[in-house]
């Protein structure tokens, strides 16, 4: 009966898990390493070593990503404007510059790229995908992939994100995300807009041609972008 | 017959007189009127805000500070939290004397009984100086525009016949009254403990209808909708702190880490939130207060009538796999170079030993990470394995624990663990 009964007031605030009781000194305690490498093993469990992302293609590489964008997803996530419930959380109680700290560890990490994923889609899809990524689609207002996230693709310090080396998986399920407001920035919410104007078989060409490229020795976010933003995007501030 | 009828009438009547009485004890105090806030009103309601950990509820995840729109679940239903911000939606146009009520009588400005998720049961203990101070504060926020969200409650927990009713059993608008044999610093640390506080919204056994054993009952409380159990402050064998040293409790408090371990899942929260926030001097007063609880006797512990030992076994091999580079190979855990554990040891662990395992459950399947407090700004973490490990493992795993290295609990079997995981929300 407790067990249904407990929670009336529940303040989601006051719940509480109490410390330890009694624990013998007998033992003698191993010093763990001050480092931020050994406080990130709360995070590589699910997104891979290093954070170089894991094998099923849903937990993304955060290995070499902008200290930023990685930054401001932590923050979405923590605020709900990116949904997951153990992700949120498992951050819910860290400070912001706790949380810059951690994304700054894996933006720091330089590791290899997984190999291309080979497309399944035919040539003539794929180069309606590369046109998209190339040149966007002025009649709709729809910018190029690479005015945003680099000449090469490999994203802008601090806040824009590379889009090569992703599993075509993550990057279908994120556009979808962000069709479905499931996944949001702080307005206005570039991305989504763009996620919404596409159509379904566009996303599908876009990823499977993103996905096909193989990242070239030593890739990195570029310093900055020549050209001004085409759109205003709040996540970049 | 008819005599029957009359003396049925004459009992409802009697008992809707009752009811009506008792909800409308210590009411229409003496008004303040208007109140010319100070700014050294506004202050202190500052602190009194975290004290009572207002935001925590009356805040939506990412949203703007005391501007409602939180779910709090309960076993009658969600109700969500109002805006407290001065916009019409919030609390614009409330006076001192509608706050007052609001806290001391569990009463809304439109003379509406509010639900019990809203602990007045504790805050009738607030004094009308701090009451005060509070909404002076709360009227110093900027205005958010954010329409009150209707509670979710069932039948009949969504009417105010029933809130009337259970007011009428179990609320009484208590005054806080200090007793004289006790410390200064002890009758402070119980105003906050019992008042502001409501530390016992969680740390108390509720009964069917969600009351708890009263404004001194710390003896432990199941948080279904979470997957979290706010152990009891009465047993040397769950959350007491008798036995701990005042600077610990304090520090545990201020910090959310200690030399007996470091707080995960909602206390951790609180300790964000609120307790991190409190004077020196307020937090040597809960300490104070806190370990002078009744100690209770400890109760019988479950017996394995049949000791699941492949279970044990397999548990055994996950912990070596997974476990034992953070937390040691004789779960001595590990400490940072100041002493402060970095991962907590296991052995002699009383959240590994408790008898109910439902946060032993929660941080294997959630993980978790100590706040991130001004004492403790990089806490280290655990990672959640509820994707990595099944039931079963989870149950293994767990009855290993309170097997392992003088630890002495019952065995976890996998039906617990899907228990657990179908009453929590969301």
């Amino acid at each position: 009966m407790k067990n249904v009964l407990g929670a009336l007031v529940l303040s989601g605030a006051s719940l509480a898990v109490q410390a330890q009781g009694v624990i013998p000194d007998t033992l003698a305690q191993r010093v763990i390493p001050d480092t931020l490498a050994q406080r990130a093993l709360a995070c590589t469990l699910c997104h891979g070593k290093e954070g170089r992302a894991a094998a099923d293609g849903y937990y993304p590489r955060l290995a070499g990503k902008p200290q930023g964008y990685l930054y401001k997803q932590l923050l979405n996530f923590r605020d709900g404007r990116r949904q997951y419930g153990l992700m949120s959380d498992l951050i819910d109680p860290l400070s912001d510059v706790y949380l810059n700290e951690l994304a700054g560890y894996f933006s720091a990490l330089h590791l290899p790229y997984p190999p291309a994923q080979p497309p399944s889609l035919s040539a003539a899809e794929l180069a309606r995908g590369k046109r998209l990524v190339f040149n966007g689609d002025a009649a709709r207002k729809l910018p190029a992939c690479v005015q945003c996230h680099g000449e090469a693709l490999t994203g802008v310090q601090p806040f824009i994100p590379g889009l090569l080396g992703l599993p075509r998986d993550y990057l279908n399920g994120q556009f979808g995300a962000w069709r479905s407001g499931e996944r949001k920035a702080v307005a206005p919410d570039c991305m989504g807009h763009i996620a919404k104007t596409l159509q379904p078989d566009e996303i599908n060409a876009i990823a499977q041609w993103l996905a096909a490229q193989t990242l070239p020795e030593g890739a990195a976010p570029a310093a900055s972008l020549p050209q001004p933003l085409p759109m205003a995007c709040g996540g970049l501030k | 017959m008819r005599r029957v009828l009359w003396a049925a009438l004459g009992a409802v009547l009697a008992v809707g007189a009752a009811i009506y009485a008792l909800n409308h004890l210590d009411e229409g105090g003496p008004s303040v009127g208007t109140i010319e806030a100070t700014p050294a009103q506004i202050t202190r309601g500052a602190y009194l805000a975290l004290a009572g950990n207002c935001a925590g509820c009356h805040t939506q995840r990412g949203g703007a500070p005391y501007a409602g729109g939180r779910a709090i679940p309960t076993p009658f239903g969600s109700v969500f939290a109002p805006n407290l911000t001065p916009d019409p939606t919030g609390m614009g146009g409330w006076t001192g004397d509608h706050f007052w009520a609001a806290l001391h009588n569990g009463r809304s400005r439109d003379g509406r009984l509010l639900t019990p998720a809203f602990p007045y049961t504790n805050y009738a203990l607030v004094s009308r100086a701090d009451a005060d101070a509070l909404f002076a504060y709360l009227q110093s926020l900027p205005p958010v525009a954010a329409e009150r969200r209707p509670h979710e409650l069932r039948f009949p927990y969504n009417t105010q016949i029933a809130l009337a009713a259970w007011r009428a059993l179990y609320f009484r608008p208590a005054t806080f009254k200090p007793n004289p044999e006790q410390t200064a610093a002890w009758n402070r640390g119980a105003y906050l403990t019992q008042g502001l506080g409501h530390c016992n919204a969680c740390h108390a056994t509720r009964n069917a209808l969600g009351a708890t054993g009263g404004l001194e009952d710390f003896s432990g409380g199941m948080l279904a909708a979470l997957g979290w159990y706010a152990p009891s402050l009465h047993k040397a064998a769950e959350g007491s702190v008798a036995g701990w040293t005042p600077a610990a409790v304090a520090q545990w408090l201020k910090t959310g880490s200690a030399v007996h371990g470091t707080a995960l899942g909602p206390m951790s929260e609180v300790i964000l939130g609120s307790t991190q926030h409190l004077s020196d001097a307020d937090l040597a007063a809960m300490a104070s207060y806190l370990q002078s609880l009744p100690q209770h006797a400890p109760t019988e512990k479950r017996v394995d009538d049949r000791p699941e030992l492949a279970l044990r076994d397999l548990g055994k091999k996950l912990y070596a796999d997974h476990c034992s580079a953070c937390h040691g190979e004789r779960g001595e855990g590990g400490k940072q170079e100041g002493g402060a554990f970095a991962y907590p040891p296991l052995a002699g662990n009383r959240l590994v030993t408790m008898d109910n395992p439902a946060n032993l459950l929660a941080i294997i399947q959630r993980g978790g990470f100590a706040p991130a407090t001004a004492g403790n700004p990089r806490p280290y973490g655990m990672p959640p394995f509820a994707g990595v490990l099944d039931d079963t493992q989870q149950a293994a795993l767990a009855s290993y624990l309170r097997h392992a290295w003088g630890n002495e609990a019952a065995d976890v079997r996998p039906v617990e663990v899907l228990k657990l995981k179908s009453q929590r929300g969301g």
